[in-house]
C-alpha cells in the first residue's frame, strides 16, 4: 500500500518535470479541496485563500526538480502551503495560533445526561431521510460553520479521507491535538444531524 | 485499579468516541468502553450515529478551486512549461 503511494506520486513527479499538463491537472484535482481548507485556517477570506492555493500550486511547479523525496510529495506541498499562507496572513495582520484547539464544547449537551447517564437514548435515525440530498446539505453546513482548525481537520481526515499520520504532518499537529480537533469536529456534525433528523417533516 | 474497576458514565462515554474509534485507547480503557458499551443501548446508538456521521461526510464532494482561478493557473502552467 504504502509502497504503491510512493509508486504513484513518484510518476507524478516525473511527468510534472516533464512538463505534462495532464500531471498538472491531476495535481490540482487531487489537492485543491485540501489545500483550501487549510489555507482558510490562516487568512481571512476565500479569495484570499483561492490565491494562495493557486501561488502554491505554482510553487510546486517551480520546485519540483528539487524535490527529493525525503518527505512525502504531500507533506512536501502543505509545508509550501502553510508558509505561504502564514506570511499571507502576517500581511493582513492576522495571528493565527495553530495551537488553538477552537471552543471547547462538551460532545453531547449537559442536560442529555442525568448523574452521567442518558435522561433518554439517542432516537434512531430514520434511514430514509439519512439518505436525502438534504441530509448531506446539513452535514455540509455544520462543517462550514466550525471553527478553521476543526474544519480543516475533518475535511483532510472524513472528508478526503487522508489518514491520521498525514494530517498531523501537513498540519503540524500531534497526534492528540489531530484527535480533539477531530472530535470536537464531528461531535458538531452529529449534533446538527440530529437534531436536523428530530425535527418534523 | 480502582480507577480501572471504576464503572465508565454516559457522559464519559460520549467524549471517548473517537479515541476508541482512532484505537487510541490504552488496552484497559479500551476494555472499560467496550464493557460500558455492552450493556447501555443509549452508548451503543449514540456510537452508530458517529459512524454514520463519518460516512456521511465521506460523501461529500470536496471544495474546489474557482473555474477562472483554475484556467488562470492552467495558463500559468503552460507560461511555465516554455522555460
Amino acid at each position: 500500500m504504502e509502497h504503491a503511494v510512493q509508486l504513484e506520486e513518484l510518476q507524478l513527479v516525473e511527468a510534472l518535470r516533464a512538463g505534462d499538463e495532464r500531471a498538472f491537472e491531476e495535481l490540482v484535482r487531487m489537492y485543491q479541496g485540501a489545500l483550501l481548507r487549510v489555507a482558510q485556517i490562516y487568512v481571512s477570506s476565500r479569495a484570499v485563500a483561492e490565491e494562495v492555493v493557486a501561488d502554491t500550486l505554482l510553487a510546486v511547479l517551480n520546485g519540483i526538480d528539487r524535490f527529493e523525496g525525503r518527505s512525502s510529495l504531500k507533506t512536501w506541498i502543505f509545508r509550501i502551503l502553510a508558509n505561504r499562507a502564514k506570511t499571507r496572513a502576517q500581511r493582513e495582520g492576522r495571528t493565527v495560533p495553530f495551537s488553538a484547539l477552537g471552543d471547547s464544547e462538551p460532545a453531547v449537551e449537559p442536560n442529555r445526561f442525568d448523574r452521567g447517564h442518558w435522561t433518554a437514548f439517542p432516537a434512531d435515525w430514520p434511514e430514509a431521510r439519512l439518505l436525502g440530498d438534504e441530509t448531506l446539505k446539513v452535514v455540509e453546513d455544520a462543517i462550514e460553520k466550525l471553527p478553521p482548525s476543526q474544519r480543516a481537520v475533518i475535511t483532510l481526515r472524513d472528508v478526503q479521507g487522508w489518514s491520521a499520520e498525514e494530517v498531523c504532518n501537513a498540519l503540524e499537529l500531534t497526534g492528540t491535538n489531530q484527535r480533539v480537533l477531530l472530535h470536537r469536529a464531528r461531535s458538531k456534525v452529529r449534533r446538527a444531524l440530529e437534531e436536523y433528523l428530530s425535527e418534523d417533516e | 485499579m480502582t480507577k480501572t474497576a471504576e464503572q465508565l458514565s454516559c457522559q464519559e462515554l460520549v467524549e471517548l468516541v473517537t479515541d476508541y474509534l482512532e484505537n487510541a485507547l490504552p488496552a484497559e480503557e479500551r476494555a472499560r468502553f467496550e464493557r460500558h458499551l455492552a450493556g447501555c443501548d443509549g452508548c451503543t446508538a449514540y456510537l452508530e450515529q458517529m459512524r454514520t456521521t463519518i460516512e456521511l461526510s465521506g460523501r461529500l464532494t470536496p471544495e474546489q478551486l474557482d473555474p477562472a482561478a483554475e484556467a488562470a493557473l492552467l495558463g500559468a502552467f503552460r507560461d511555465w512549461k516554455k522555460h
